[in-house]
């Protein structure tokens, strides 16, 4: 890689401790991410997304346990941050917007105070006035008249809390911004308005994000590159687009299967067979060979590593590419 | 990629449970319910419920295993401890050991039964006033103040000065009567955090009977509240039984935990060196408590993962430390 990347995640395992058993929710996936890149992580429900998105921010919470890897940001190694610069990591460096913003707001405090309060957490020396100027030149920034900073949540529309959200996140000019299904919650023209925004400022200050939804039309269009997860590995990383042309996992075609397209005659939506396995009960060998529809008696064996695809410039886990 | 950084790699799930301390359910205890599972393989709760079931047992044994009448004489007043005498005998000569078992069964009887139904009592307001509001919650509500307000320690010397003494029963009932304040109000709350949320109006749609969303979407949920209310209830019903019968509020004529302190106290037995009087009542109260609270954590855990997965906590900042990470586990 010629640039450094911004975030490097190595080997990345995280383990939800049970009272009798442990359930391997993310087994040892690795990715960069490069600055003023917008990385997605793609995948089916409880495939281990979220965990890594909550990983990176060190936000992993009992009974989950990051057991193994690493998590570099710049460089530094973000699992042995002290809590000092814990706390300037967060936020400072890399900010976090959640699916539910309804629940990310107190609804009893104005949201000027909300977003004050973490620029104040960081920036100690700015004064009152310069802390509220920001806040208003946030809001602007997302497109909300700065005269509403003293309302409560309650009184914005659910895509104007999202925006809220993304401006609080933006507040403090991050490195990265990890967004944990920005726009689920919200309409699909709320949706577009909000994706459109943060490409545009993403362009303005060349923050890097890690994207993650199950709306891959949606991510595909926002993103650079594209992780494939199943079953808390990643199976295929490539730029996105040629996740939909060029799919090199068969998991990954199946996926891409799975949802309409916009132009072109209508096909019938095929799916994927069969439902994403228990962890605690894994298949030998490739975790998606029971419901792969090209395996070979080797997939049943043996679990095939990342190897990368010249086509796409990527990697892939499977071992109909050798 | 880029070169390979050499990362920690992570433990095989077997070497990892093995680090934590975390071992496979047994075969025998894994065809069990789930909750029952989890309280089979809680160490805290099953303490508890063994210390408790040999009071039980004792108590209810009581009859065929005392050495001596307990309500009569059987020796020199303050034997000490001995062969004879397995804890000695009080200043009436009566025999301790013997009083203790035969205590048990009626401290214990009274503190369930004020606890079992002060819960239930608890529970059908709490939840009746919670679910259906209007009237019936302000007319509910007012019964649960009133109690709330009616110390029992009064009410009992209202009722020992109009029977001549206050038996077990009377004051295991009066502390029924005046003991199911709080868990109504906890529940009724519950109840009104709960009837909002989606399952509940989910269940109102399909025409479920308000009875069955009552018992079966509503109190399901508040299983960790009951049962919290029913342990804190019963031991607040033994204590109170015996501290009302200690300050002599009780019949002197009965033989319980209270009494034996009471009489323990008008011998001065302290005083007098006679621990062997004092000090086995005050145990067997103390240790109640604890195997009840014991069991109270116990069910805590079973209805919250969070509180379960805290028992790693120590084996999980053992993992990060020797791994030279941050110890952040919360």
């Amino acid at each position: 890689m010629s640039d450094a990347a911004l975030v490097e995640v190595r080997n990345l395992t995280v383990d939800y401790v049970g009272d009798n058993s442990v359930a391997r929710a993310v087994n040892g996936i690795s990715f960069d991410i490069k600055p003023g890149e917008a990385f997605g992580l793609a995948g089916e429900s409880g495939c281990g997304k979220s965990t890594v998105a909550f990983a990176l921010a060190r936000l992993t919470r009992m009974p989950g346990l990051v057991t193994g890897g690493e998590v570099r940001f710049n460089g530094e190694n973000v699992l042995a941050f002290s809590k000092e610069r814990l706390r300037r990591y967060r936020w400072g460096e890399v900010s976090f917007v959640l699916q539910s913003a309804m629940n990310a707001l107190n609804p009893v405090i104005p949201v000027s105070e909300q977003i004050e309060d973490g620029i104040i957490a960081h920036r100690p020396h700015l004064g009152r006035e310069a802390v509220r100027a920001r806040a208003a030149e946030m809001f602007e920034l997302v497109g909300i008249s700065p005269r509403r900073l003293d309302d409560y949540s309650h009184q914005f529309s659910g895509g104007m809390r999202q925006r809220i959200c993304i401006a609080m996140a933006l507040a403090l000019e991050p490195k990265l911004i990890i967004m944990d299904e920005p726009t689920t919650a919200l309409d699909v023209v709320v949706q577009r308005d909000i994706i459109e925004q943060i490409c545009d400022l993403k362009a303005r200050f060349g923050f890097s994000v890690l994207f993650i939804t199950h709306d891959l039309g949606l991510m595909i269009e926002f993103c650079d590159r594209i992780g494939v997860m199943y079953a808390g590995e990643l199976v295929e990383v490539a730029p996105a687009s040629s996740i939909l042309t060029a799919p090199q996992h068969p998991y990954t075609r199946a996926l891409g299967r799975s949802f309409p397209p916009l132009t072109g005659p209508r096909v019938r939506l095929e799916g994927i067979e069969g439902t994403p396995p228990s962890l605690s009960a894994l298949p030998e060998g490739c975790r998606f060979s029971p419901r792969c529809g090209e395996a070979i008696p080797i997939c049943t064996t043996l679990a095939p590593l990342l190897q990368p695809t010249p086509v796409t410039g990527g990697q892939a886990a499977c071992h109909l590419l050798k | 990629m880029n070169e390979q950084v050499v990362t920690a790699q992570a433990p095989e799930p077997s070497a990892l449970m093995a680090e934590l301390g975390i071992r496979a359910r047994p075969s025998l205890i894994s065809r069990w319910p789930a909750p029952l599972q989890t309280f089979a393989s809680n160490r805290k709760g099953l303490f508890g419920l063994a210390i408790l079931l040999i009071f039980v047992v004792l108590a209810a044994l009581a009859p065929l295993i005392t050495p001596y009448d307990p309500y009569r004489r059987s020796g020199k007043p303050h034997i000490q401890p001995g062969v004879e005498h397995f804890l000695g005998t009080s200043r009436q000569g009566k025999d301790v050991f013997s009083q203790l078992l035969e205590g048990g069964r009626t401290s214990l009887t009274v503190g369930f039964v004020a606890g079992i139904s002060a819960t239930l009592i608890g529970l059908a307001v709490g939840i009746s006033a919670g679910y259906f509001g209007g009237k019936t919650d302000e007319i509910l509500t007012f019964f649960v103040n009133v109690s709330l307000v009616l110390p029992a320690l009064p009410l009992i010397i209202v009722f020992a000065s109009f029977i001549e003494e206050a038996s077990p029963t009377i004051i295991g009932l009066v502390l029924a009567f005046t003991g199911w304040g709080w868990s109504a109000r906890t529940i009724r709350t519950q109840t009104l955090a709960l009837k909002n949320r989606e399952f509940v109006l989910a269940a109102e749609l399909m025409g479920e009977s308000k009875w069955r969303i009552i018992l079966m979407e509503l109190l399901p949920n508040m299983s960790s509240f009951v049962v919290g209310g029913f342990v804190l209830a019963t031991i607040y019903g033994i204590l109170a039984e015996a501290g009302l019968e200690f300050i002599g509020l009780g019949s002197p004529n009965s033989v319980t935990w209270g009494t034996m302190l009471y009489w323990a106290m008008r011998a001065q037995a302290l005083q007098t060196g006679a621990w062997y009087e004092i000090w086995p009542p005050a145990i067997a109260i103390m240790i109640t408590g604890a195997a009840l609270v014991l069991i109270n954590f116990a069910v805590d855990e079973i209805t919250s993962p969070q509180l379960r997965a805290a028992r790693r906590a120590g084996p999980m900042r053992r993992f990060l430390r020797r791994r030279g990470r941050s110890v952040d586990v919360v």
